[in-house]
């Protein structure tokens, strides 16, 4: 994903490039770029020809280009990354491991305790994320799912910031930074000022808003100022905000009065988000935020002339900058919007679920916010979609371990395992026989090298 | 011809680890299945369980011992064991209400960062008890005990001792992140060689905390071993030659430095927290002089032991040199070179401290 990244001096070298003879010109030049550059909707950090590459030989029917079409590999790769897990919770199962000493005298017992294993740990993972059929009434029969989408909610924003760097051709890995800047920023205010209903939890979402775009957007500008890779910039921007948010802490202005611990004060009544389904559900208004985010992300990228540039440049930045699109000025802004996005997880952790501040603030969204986005295809609504995929992963892990002791770690090796697939399709397509049928040798020669790059990724 | 062989390397490599494998289970496969119907037992009608913060029931430290002593009395007392690990800090809400729901009688929950998610399921569920290590409320709440420490206590023996046994005149100490419950060894631990200072007329100095301005030296945090390496290390430069690690499993790295100065000659010693590092370190043993440890285990046997018979409070249970709570543990293999004068020294200052003659303060005490 980095090594071709030539955008990053051809920035400097036309800062003030004319534009060209008229609009209309542009627009069609820059169609054409896209097209030429091949699968214009692709985020270029992952390879184009590990996800959607043209099959060599055999018949495109539709059939085919459903299955190996890049919905199906992400689906498929949830589907194999639960059964490897299954088989993992099994392996470590009690009743697996004893009965596996007489395997040969009774195997049907070995069996059925691996097949117990996976599915009752599964059917808690389902009940504690969905459903839960022993609930007393609907609302507690529903209560999961509520939880499902408190947890989604800052994956979901997390992840449409990571998304839409992505597509404008930018690996933000600062998403675990973006959102710990908005959370200080947010929490402070949400602690600190005394202000009505209503305008202070306003204050707070502007806060979060700003300070996570403010972070992000620093990174956007050092890099079309200077060229540095935005890889290297985000990560030590999640060092600096960590570390900056932990001397905070320590500070008696972030702690409670007469507590040395850091942790600090409650916020506000007035700064946090209303439960929007009533006080017996977590779920706040951010959620609804959060599809508000991805409406606007829908319509900035699809509809609107910046998020055109955004994905011009991402295809192609050199014909971008040749059809007169501004590459620093896009590279700046994308990551303004993008760290904005973040921040607003970091509101939804304070003002929403946490509502206080701790060096565990950003848990571990800002890294999964990445997975989210590969495994949504770097679209607003497959975004939204894995969101609530590991909203569900994370709510129905508590319960899981409840109800039958299964590790919370697995659900942490089936994200890392949908990645991992998720990077490698041809390997997905190997596993359920969808590969195209090879005819000759040259055939086969050709798939494997797109196995390589995929690998790669 | 090449990728052919290699192939066929590759397909015989594949083909040997499966039989092999295939053997393995065979041979494990062997066994004879057990009769049908085996009886079990619970002895007592009694659930406690524990929620850990995000370091989980594996840091070696408070979230662990506290683990192990609950675990300890699923053994003794026959009651029945429920755990849950927060993977972050969003969890513990869920965690803790899943606890209740599931029907606990006594929730444990580890660590400040769970003061407020314990005080709200604490005051939605009023016929519930809980207790919570290493946090006090002000004012009480009803059905919450807090374990508490005075660490205070122990570590100014441990500074005495370290006073009594430098060589050099200098001993050391660092935190993790500084946080009360890391500060109060720092505080006691200074105070410790200041009054060997004041008894003796001597001038031993320490390294990495000044309780006066509440400032020392940190890692950040509890996992990165070669940060407490490189700061030990540093003592060592400046002519340290006893330190004691206030941060859990980073105290290994400053095993490691010391281990490595010993090697090289020189006479350095280790002081370990919380548990008896000649048992829980054994790699560092040749250089552990003491450790100030903090008794969780035991503190949470005792409270799921009155509780399971009914002898619930919410007074805070403090652990002191008094109740044994806190202790400064034997010298074990540096026994000898610890001199005899020094040990009844300590146990006079220990029975002071006990009867009040000596007042160990720190900002971090516990205020009960």
């Amino acid at each position: 994903m980095s090594e071709k990244d030539p955008r990053k001096h051809e920035a400097d070298l036309h800062p003030d490039k004319p534009r060209g003879a008229t609009p209309a010109a542009e627009e069609t030049a820059a169609v054409v770029a896209l097209d030429t550059a091949g699968g214009a909707m692709e985020p270029s950090a992952v390879p184009a020809t590990a996800q959607s590459g043209k099959l060599p030989g055999g018949p495109d029917t539709l059939v085919r280009k459903i299955f190996t079409g890049n919905g199906m590999v992400s689906i498929l790769a949830v589907f194999l990354a639960l059964i490897i897990g299954g088989l993992l919770i099994a392996s470590t199962d009690e009743q697996v491991g004893r009965t596996s000493a007489y395997l040969f005298a009774r195997p049907a017992d070995f069996l059925t305790a691996v097949w117990n294993a996976a599915t009752g740990s599964y059917i808690a993972l389902f009940q504690g994320s969905i459903f839960n059929p022993r609930g007393s009434s609907v609302g507690v029969q529903f209560a999961p799912f509520m939880e499902t989408l408190t947890i989604a909610t800052p994956l979901i924003t997390a992840g449409l910031g990571v998304a839409l760097a992505f597509r404008a051709g930018l690996f933000n890995i600062g998403a675990q930074g973006q959102i710990i800047m908005a959370g200080i920023l947010a929490a402070w205010v949400g602690f600190a000022l005394d202000l009505p209903l209503g305008l202070h939890l306003l204050l707070v979402l502007v806060a979060g808003i700003v300070g996570g775009a403010l972070w992000g957007g620093l990174v956007g500008l050092l890099k079309a100022r200077t060229g540095a890779h935005e890889v290297i910039l985000t990560i030590m921007f999640n060092y600096i905000a960590l570390y900056f948010l932990r001397y905070l802490l320590n500070t008696p202005a972030f702690q409670r009065p007469g507590d040395s611990n850091p942790i600090s004060p409650i916020l506000d009544p007035n700064a946090v988000y209303p439960q929007i389904l009533g006080t017996q559900y977590r779920l706040h208004l951010g959620f609804v935020l959060a599809i508000a985010a991805t409406v606007l992300v829908w319509w900035l990228l699809s509809r609107s002339t910046v998020g055109f540039e955004f994905r011009a440049v991402g295809a192609n930045p050199k014909a971008a900058q040749t059809a007169g699109i501004n590459v620093s000025r896009s590279t700046i802004l994308v990551m303004a919007i993008a760290g904005a996005l973040a921040g607003m997880s970091g509101v939804a952790q304070v003002a929403g679920t946490e509502k206080v501040l701790t060096d565990g603030v950003a848990a571990t969204y800002g890294f999964d916010a990445i997975t989210v986005a590969l495994l949504g295809r770097s679209t607003p609504w497959g975004t939204f979609a894995a969101g609530l995929l590991f909203g569900a992963f994370r709510a129905g892990a508590v319960q899981m371990q409840i109800q039958t002791g299964t590790p919370i770690d697995i659900v942490l090796v089936v994200q890392s395992l949908i990645v991992l697939f998720i990077a490698a399709p041809p390997l997905v397509r190997a596993v359920f026989g969808l590969n195209p049928r090879r005819r000759k040798p040259a055939a086969a020669g050709t798939s494997q090298k797109a196995a390589a790059t995929g690998g790669a990724a | 011809m090449k990728t052919s062989l290699r192939a066929h390397l590759k397909r015989g490599s594949i083909a040997s680890v499966a039989t092999m494998g295939a053997t393995a289970l065979l041979l494990a496969g062997c066994g004879a299945p057990p009769e049908a119907g085996s009886p079990s037992a619970t002895a007592r009608d009694y659930t406690g369980c524990i929620v850990s913060d995000s370091g989980g029931f594996d840091d070696q430290s408070f979230n662990q011992s506290s683990y192990e002593g609950l675990k300890k009395t699923e053994k003794d007392l026959g009651i029945k064991v429920n755990q849950v690990e927060s993977q972050t800090n969003n969890d513990f809400e869920p965690n803790l209400r899943a606890m209740v729901t599931a029907g606990c009688d006594l929730t444990i929950t580890v660590g400040f960062l769970l003061g407020d998610a314990t005080k709200a399921q604490a005051t939605a569920n009023p016929d519930s008890h809980f207790a919570i290590i290493d946090f006090g409320y002000n004012p009480a709440i009803p059905n919450v005990k807090p374990i508490i420490y005075d660490t205070a206590q122990a570590a100014f023996l441990a500074g005495y001792l370290a006073a009594g046994s430098t060589k050099t005149g200098t001993v050391a100490t660092f935190g993790g992140i500084k946080i009360p419950t890391v500060t109060i060894f720092m505080d006691g631990y200074a105070d410790g060689v200041k009054y060997y200072n004041e008894q003796k007329g001597k001038d031993v100095k320490v390294l990495g905390w000044d309780k006066a301005s509440q400032d020392g030296s940190f890692t950040g945090d509890f996992t990165k071993q070669d940060v407490g390496k490189q700061l030990t290390q540093n003592f060592l430069d400046q002519g340290a030659d006893i330190v004691m690690p206030v941060a859990g499993p980073v105290g290994k790295g400053a095993g490691a430095a010391l281990n490595e100065a010993k090697a090289a000659g020189k006479d350095v010693k280790l002081i370990w927290v919380d548990s008896d590092g000649f048992l829980t370190a054994p790699e560092y043993k040749d250089i552990m002089l003491s450790s100030v440890m903090k008794l969780m285990g035991e503190a949470v046997e005792t409270v799921v032991k009155e509780d399971a018979d009914g002898k619930f409070t919410n007074t805070p249970y403090v652990g002191t040199l008094a109740n044994d709570g806190v202790q400064l543990a034997p010298f074990h293999s540096l026994d000898s070179q610890v001199p005899a004068d020094l040990k009844s020294e300590l146990d006079q200052l220990k029975k002071d401290i006990v009867d009040g003659k000596i007042k160990v303060e720190s900002a971090a005490s516990p205020k009960a």
